[in-house]
């Protein structure tokens, strides 16, 4: 059993024991390449079928292609898929590219709100509907009190210190000073009325880990974070506004693993495209405690 | 490999992690600078801590909070660091990182020596089972990197590793100027040992323990139904052993057991085999009723101890005390059930390893000896016989609070049952029709309803009242007195003139009961005051958490009751009272 073993095991485990504590559980899909290996898995975890509901942020902000892969595999893996989105602040232009507000407010209105409102169902939900090919509104309002998401703990430095499963408050806030206690596999199931627990089964896996396995299991991944001859590509997807391709020749996975071992990205912070966390002292931790991802 | 690092607070555990990421260049280009910018920014000196102590909380107080995972190679292989507070308050945090570790490193300051927390967190690492450490008496350029300085931390923690049967290798270093750490510096000539590079390097890995008997807590039984997938499969993680296609398996604590006839596996090479260690899926021969909280044995393999009763290290993170008489939840594999602490037998100070037997109840950060008392039986091994099966945690208010090993079993009152009801379930043919099937088609929950109270306060007038009106609602019911099993099943045991043997003559009610709600059926049983005695002997033959009491009239015994039914009350008014706990439970649906 090789280390890309281990981890698969125990993600494994940890998706199984969501889906047996959590009645309303819910899996965020971000189209990037670790919750995709996250939904790979969940195939995976149960025998072929992904037995609840996939939830992406639509910032309206996203690259096309995103879009196009995401409706693509829900298609063909016939995927219970959700969207959500801030319509109230697209429609007043409250965003950084329209120049109405900062990079880090205009993260926590088109993510970090949207996803709150659209976890807890009180705002819009959109479903896709198989036999018509097309996204209708969501008659299921209940909140999810369940929410598996793909951070890693190599990401920055607030997800590095966290749990499997993490408690968010009424509000979605994270309590990041006073987290439960989770010893051997024992993990928290049991929630209060109005809270929601968040669950990570890739705390443990590494950039690296993660595009081994997409070369090992050949996972389908969207065609932006290769070079297409102009010698850019995307490391980390985002909106297109704050996301930025970086100078690589990478064609192919193999190439990336590569590049990541021993190229020119062995020693890069993998986020280093991500302009907003600049602005965040270098961090993610103050969206983070506020319900973003 | 995940590596803690623990100590007590200030003893320099985040700066020697940091300055061992420097020495190895395993931090991302531009860290170090940006780090160091961040500090010339807020007039405060550079720290090799701050590179793992993210959370700005954190950097203002110049402590570590919680664990932060860090990754770190060398030539030999890839690390996780879990870098655990030291200050008490975050004992929980530290607990949490440890539990995750194959082995550990222990910082101790050699200018202030052993303190509370070295002693606390190494009895910790001791009791999470982690079999490897390595001392680092950190500062040693504070105090002139002298031998005798070294050796008499050496000799002091070695007395304390002794008491808690662990051994440990020393290494003198310093974390800010960087001695024996990534290299030997040459200011210790002394000191002929491994750096502590070399030493994370020499830890050996966990062996998968494929040796020991098979193990797996049931996680769930999947069936896709609706998605066309006609399979029953039973999914679980592997702790322990083997299993193969064709095995006989038993789970436990039902005792029930079929034999292993596919391995199921998805974008994934066929498997004839599963072992310790995989997140597993199989389907069975005979279809048998289990659910989550099962532990899947090898029926040719050494059962699992069964019992409601057992004798645990437990150790305590709660801010409120835990205590005798209130209800928790213990979380032990998959299985989750009610528990009592029934009573401490000493709590100790890890800190100095001092123990009382006085107290009755397990305060914050405490360890204690003491033997709890589940609702319902469970199965586990000693922990030292298999360490995955013998871990539990206590839940109380949502949280969990506490956590513990199993040293042993102890015998409750109801193994007599239990050991009958293991044989009948072993040998027990199933019927063609599964209890789902019939469940749906009855759309009824198949349970008993205990109707009990003083003599002379109308218990079968409510319980015929009761079946009549499920009956005539369209619920497959029955009403059964509990003097109906006394002239022919207890034929044998019913002596004219004297009392029946109530223990057993209670469980042979329940054995009549268990072939009822096999059935599908909604069994309403009266019998006089039943005590809590009764009603675990009857729990612990009928094969199903559906059992409800229903307490009628004044003067209650000890038992826990679902609803009490004033007898005052009109007799249609009582069923009202009593459907309305059935629909509350699910046992029958609302209209």
């Amino acid at each position: 059993m090789d280390h890309l073993d281990q981890l698969e095991n125990i993600s494994i485990h940890i998706l199984r024991e969501a889906y047996a504590n959590f009645k309303s559980l819910c899996m965020l899909w971000s189209i990037g390449k670790d919750s995709t290996v996250l939904l790979w898995l969940a195939r995976k975890a149960f025998l072929g079928h992904v037995p609840f509901t996939l939830v992406h942020i639509d910032t309206s902000y996203k690259i096309p292609e995103m879009i196009q892969y995401r409706d693509e595999l829900t298609r063909q893996w016939h995927l219970n898929m959700v969207y959500g989105t801030n319509t109230e602040a697209l429609e007043a232009k409250q965003t950084f590219p329209e120049g109405n507000a900062d990079r880090l407010t205009c993260c926590r209105l088109l993510k970090t709100e949207a996803l709150k409102n659209t976890l807890s169902g009180r705002w819009p939900r959109y479903r896709f509907n198989h036999s018509e090919n097309r996204y209708e509104l969501d008659p299921n309002t209940e909140p999810y009190t369940g929410v598996i998401a793909g951070v890693r703990s190599d990401e920055e430095g607030s997800r590095s210190k966290e749990r499997y499963f993490s408690a968010r408050d009424r509000r979605s806030e994270w309590d990041i000073a006073d987290q439960p206690p989770e010893l051997w596999n024992q993990y928290k199931t049991d929630f209060a009325p109005g809270t929601h627990v968040r669950i990570h089964p890739l705390l443990d896996w590494t950039e690296l880990n993660i595009w081994e396995y997409i070369d090992r299991e050949n996972i389908p991944t969207v065609s932006l974070y290769y070079n297409h001859g102009d010698g850019k590509r995307y490391r980390s997807l985002g909106c297109k506004t704050c996301t930025f391709p970086i100078e690589s020749q990478s064609r192919n996975v193999k190439e990336i693993i590569e590049e990541l071992k021993s190229g020119q990205l062995a020693n890069i912070a993998e986020r280093s495209g991500r302009a907003q966390d600049a602005e965040d002292g270098g961090g993610l931790e103050t969206l983070r405690r506020d319900g973003y991802m | 490999m995940n590596i803690v690092i623990a100590g007590h607070v200030d003893h320099g555990k985040s700066t020697i992690i940091g300055r061992l990421l420097v020495d190895t260049n395993s931090l991302p280009e531009g860290k170090l600078d940006q780090v160091k910018e961040t500090c010339k920014r807020n007039a405060k000196p550079f720290e090799y801590a701050f590179l793992l102590d993210a959370l700005k909380e954190e950097q203002t107080q110049g402590i570590t909070i919680d664990s932060a995972r860090v990754f770190f190679k060398t030539a030999r292989r890839d690390y996780i660091i879990i870098d655990a507070p030291g200050h008490i308050e975050f004992l929980k945090n530290m607990v949490t990182g440890a539990s995750r570790a194959e082995a550990a490193l222990l910082v101790i300051d050699a200018e202030e020596g052993v303190q509370e927390n070295s002693r606390r967190h190494g009895y910790m690492i001791s009791m999470l089972g982690i079999r490897q450490l390595t001392v680092l008496v950190n500062k040693m350029d504070l105090v002139g990197y002298r031998e005798d300085v070294f050796q008499k931390v050496v000799e002091e923690y070695t007395d304390f590793l002794n008491q808690v049967h662990l051994r440990a290798e020393f290494i003198p270093v310093s974390g800010t100027a960087g001695d024996t750490l990534a290299s030997r510096s040459g200011r210790m000539p002394w000191y002929a040992g491994r750096t502590v590079l070399q030493a994370l390097d020499a830890f050996a890995k966990e062996t998968r323990p494929l040796d020991k008997p098979f193990r797996m807590p049931v996680q769930d039984v999947y069936k896709f139904t609706e998605h066309g997938d006609k399979r029953r499969i039973i999914a679980g993680t592997v702790e322990t052993g083997q299993l193969s296609i064709g095995d006989e398996i038993v789970f436990y604590p039902s005792g029930k057991s079929s034999t292993v006839k596919t391995i199921e596996t998805y974008n994934t090479p066929p498997q004839n085999t599963i072992t310790a260690g995989q997140a597993s899926a199989f389907t069975l021969d005979k279809q048998i009723y289990i659910s989550r909280g099962e532990l899947a044995v090898c029926a040719n393999q050494a059962p699992p101890r069964i019992s409601s009763r057992f004798r645990a290290n437990l150790f305590w993170m709660g801010r409120k005390p835990m205590v005798s008489g209130k209800t928790y939840l213990i979380k032990i594999g998959t299985a989750k059930e009610q528990v009592e602490l029934e009573k401490v037998l000493s709590v100790m100070d890890a800190a100095d390893l001092a123990s009382t037997q006085s107290k009755d109840r397990v305060d914050h950060h405490d360890v204690a000896d003491c033997i709890f008392r589940t609702r319902r039986a469970i199965a586990f091994d000693p922990a030292e016989e298999i360490a995955a099966t013998g871990r539990f945690v206590i839940v109380d208010d949502f949280e969990i609070r506490g956590g513990g090993i199993i040293r042993e079993a102890i015998p409750d009152e109801q193994v007599w049952v239990r050991d009958f009801v293991m044989q009948r379930n072993y040998r027990w043919e199933t019927s063609a029709v599964s209890r789902d099937d019939r469940a749906e088609r009855y759309s009824q929950k198949p349970s008993l309803v205990l109707v009990t109270g003083r003599r002379n306060v109308g218990k079968k007038t409510l319980a015929r009242a009761l079946e009549s009106r499920l009956f005539s609602e369209g619920k497959i019911v029955y009403f059964m007195g509990i003097g109906n099993i006394l002239y022919g099943v207890d034929a044998d045991i019913k002596r004219p003139g004297s009392d029946v043997n109530r223990p057993e003559h209670l469980r042979r009610l329940a054995e009549v009961a268990n072939v009822m709600l096999d059935a599908g059926i909604i069994l309403v049983v009266t019998a006089i005051a039943l005590t809590q005695k009764d009603l675990e002997i009857i729990q612990a033959a009928v094969d199903t958490d559906s059992i409800y009491v229903v307490w009628l009239g004044p003067d209650p015994t000890d038992i826990t009751h679902d609803v009490i039914v004033s007898q005052a009350l009109d007799v249609q008014d009582g069923v009202q009272s009593v459907k309305r706990l059935l629909q509350d439970k699910g046992v029958i649906f609302r209209p």
